[in-house]
C-alpha cells in the first residue's frame, strides 16, 4: 500500500488555493519550523462568508494536502460553518491519513481557527476605534 | 527512472542473482548434513567465507555470517562489552552520528551499567583521532566508530583510530556497512578488531551480512541453538544469500578502483550543480566522503515534499527530515554536524553509483532545482527569509 491515498497525492501535487491574499482580514499561522510544519492561512471574510481563502505551507506531503483540502472545505461557506471544521473531517475528506500524520490535519484545523480568531479580533479593534 | 538511493539498498548484480538461484536449485542441502548435497552446500559456504575474508584482508575463520549489518553491530558490541565487563572495564567510546544499530545497542548497555562517551563529529562530519585518544580511560573496553557515515558519507580516519586503540589495548569495532565494497579496506593495515558489513549495500542480497572478528577476540552468540558458525551464530546458514553476497563482494572489489573514479567525478558534478541553488549547503566534508554520496540541506523547504515530487519526476532519493522518520526530530546525523532543526528538515540525500549516467546527473540537478524553487514558492518560512523577517542560516 502506498503511504498516502490518491486524494492526498492529488491535493499535494495540485494544491488548491495556494498563495497569499493581499487584503486578507484574517490571518492565522500555526506550527514551527523546528517541528517541520508551518501553516499560514489567509481569509477574506465578507458578510460573515468566507469569500476567499489561501494558504502557504512549509511541511510534508500530508501537511500540504491537509491545507489544500481545508481551504476547499471552507471556501464560500458561512463563517459559522468554517468554525466547525474539524481535523477529522479534513482527514476523512482526504480518504484518511497515516496515524503519525494526523497532526497535519490538526494544524489545518488550528490554522483556520486562528485566522478566524484574528478576523474577530481585528473586527473588534475596528469597532472600538 | 533514476535510482539514487544506493545507500539505502542496491540492486543485486546479475552475477549475485545467478549464484543465488544456482545455489537454491542445485546446492539446497543443509551444510550440517553428512550426505553429498549437504557437504556441497558446506563447500559453497566455506568458499564464500574465504572469498569475503580475502577482500578485507582477513582469514576465513575470522568471518561469521549474520543476517545483516544490524545483527553484526549488535553482536560485535555485545561481545566486546562482555569481554570488558569480565575485566571490570565498562566504558565504551563511540560517536554521535553512528547508525541506530550501534547507538541503540549502546543505550541498552548504558542501562546495564556501562558508561558511554559519544564523541563529537564536528561540522565536517569527521571524528578527530586525538579526541579518541583523550577519551580513552583505564576502564575503556571498546571504541566503535563507523567507517563511513550512512547519511552524509563522510569517511572516518579508521586507520589512525585503530592504531590508537591498538597501542592502548582497547578493542576497536567499525560499522563498515557503507564502506565495504566501496572503499579499500584491509583489517590488518587498518588496525581493526571487529568489523560489520551488509550484503545488500554492495549489490548482494538483503538479509545477509558478516562480522569480522580478529583471531583471539571472542564473540558471544546472540542466538542460541545449534553449533553453526563455530557456535557463534545458531541457525541453519543462509547459503544462497551468503554465496550471492560473496559473489557481489568479489565483483565490487574487482571493479572498485574504476567505479570509484567514475562515480566520484559524477558526484562532484552533482554537488557543483546543486550548489547553484541559493541558500543550500552540502552536508559533510566535500572530499573525505563516499564516492557516491551527495547530501544537501535547503532552507525554507521540508524534505518529504521534496522526495515525493522528485519521485513524480522519476528520481528516487531520501531525506533525514522528521516526516520521513515518523518522529518530530530530524536526523541525529544532521543535528550532530550542527545543522539546526529548521534546516535539517530540508535535507536531501542522493546516493549514486557507477551506473548513474552523466545525463542522469543533469536530470537530477534540473529536477531538484525545479522542485526546491516550487516548494519555496508557497513556503511561509521562505517568505519570512526573503522578506527579512528571519535570518538566513545557509
Amino acid at each position: 500500500m502506498a503511504l498516502y491515498s490518491e486524494k492526498v497525492m492529488d491535493h499535494f501535487r495540485n494544491p488548491r488555493n495556494v498563495g497569499v491574499i493581499g487584503d486578507a482580514n484574517g490571518i492565522g499561522e500555526v506550527g514551527n519550523a523546528k517541528c517541520g510544519d508551518i501553516m499560514k492561512m489567509y481569509l477574506k471574510i465578507e458578510n460573515d462568508i468566507v469569500e476567499d481563502v489561501k494558504f502557504e505551507t512549509f511541511g510534508c506531503g500530508s501537511a500540504i494536502a491537509s491545507s489544500s483540502m481545508a481551504t476547499e472545505m471552507i471556501k464560500g461557506k458561512p463563517l459559522s460553518e468554517a468554525m466547525q471544521l474539524t481535523n477529522k473531517a479534513v482527514a476523512e475528506a482526504l480518504d484518511g491519513l497515516p496515524d503519525y500524520k494526523m497532526h497535519c490535519s490538526v494544524l489545518a484545523e488550528e490554522a483556520i481557527r486562528n485566522a478566524i480568531d484574528d478576523y474577530y479580533k481585528k473586527k473588534e479593534q475596528n469597532e472600538n476605534a | 527512472m533514476i535510482y539514487a538511493d544506493n545507500a539505502a539498498t542496491t540492486k543485486m548484480s546479475n552475477e549475485a542473482v545467478r549464484v543465488m538461484v544456482s545455489v537454491m536449485e542445485e546446492t539446497y542441502g543443509n551444510p550440517s548434513s553428512l550426505y553429498s548435497i549437504g557437504q556441497r552446500a558446506k563447500e559453497v559456504l566455506e568458499q564464500a567465507r574465504a572469498d569475503v575474508a580475502s577482500v578485507i584482508g582477513a582469514e576465513a575463520k575470522e568471518i561469521t555470517f549474520t543476517s545483516g549489518g544490524s545483527e553484526a553491530d549488535n553482536q560485535a558490541i555485545r561481545s566486546a562489552a562482555l569481554l570488558g565487563a569480565a575485566k571490570g572495564k565498562k566504558h565504551i567510546i563511540s560517536s554521535a552520528f553512528e547508525h541506530h544499530a550501534v547507538l541503540h545497542t549502546l543505550n541498552k548497555l548504558a542501562g546495564e551499567g556501562f558508561e558511554v562517551t559519544l564523541l563529537p563529529v564536528h561540522e565536517n562530519g569527521i571524528v578527530v583521532p586525538k579526541e579518541v585518544e583523550e577519551a580513552i580511560r583505564e576502564d575503556t573496553c571498546l571504541v566503535t566508530i563507523m567507517f563511513a557515515n550512512n547519511e552524509i558519507g563522510t569517511i572516518q580516519p579508521i586507520r589512525e583510530i585503530g592504531s590508537i586503540c591498538r597501542s592502548k589495548g582497547v578493542l576497536f569495532h567499525t560499522d563498515a556497512v557503507q564502506a565495504v565494497g566501496h572503499l579499500p579496506i584491509n583489517v590488518t593495515e587498518d588496525n581493526i578488531d571487529l568489523l560489520s558489513a551488509s550484503g545488500h549495500k554492495f549489490h548482494g542480497p538483503k538479509g545477509v551480512g558478516f562480522l569480522y572478528a580478529r583471531k583471539g577476540v571472542r564473540l558471544s552468540s546472540l542466538i542460541e541453538g545449534g553449533a553453526q558458525e563455530r557456535s557463534k551464530r545458531a541457525g541453519t546458514e543462509n547459503v544462497p544469500g551468503i554465496a550471492a553476497m560473496a559473489a557481489a563482494l568479489k565483483e565490487s572489489a574487482a571493479s572498485m578502483e574504476k567505479a570509484s573514479a567514475v562515480t566520484k567525478a559524477r558526484r562532484d558534478r552533482l554537488i557543483a550543480g546543486l550548489s547553484e541553488i541559493p541558500h543550500a549547503a552540502l552536508n559533510g566534508d566535500p572530499d573525505r566522503r563516499l564516492p557516491g554520496n551527495v547530501s544537501f540541506c535547503f532552507e525554507g523547504i521540508e524534505g518529504e515534499s521534496l522526495l515525493l515530487l522528485l519521485d513524480d519526476k522519476g528520481i528516487m532519493a531520501s531525506s533525514g527530515s522528521a516526516c520521513t522518520s515518523g518522529s518530530l526530530d530530524p536526523s541525529h546525523v544532521l543535528l550532530a554536524i550542527g545543522r539546526v532543526h529548521d534546516v535539517a528538515h530540508g535535507s536531501l540525500r542522493l546516493t549514486i553509483n557507477e551506473e548513474t549516467s552523466d545525463a542522469d546527473i543533469e536530470s537530477i540537478i534540473t529536477a531538484v532545482k525545479e522542485v526546491v524553487s516550487y516548494l519555496r514558492g508557497f513556503s511561509p518560512v521562505w517568505r519570512d527569509l526573503t522578506e527579512g523577517k528571519a535570518k538566513h542560516i545557509l
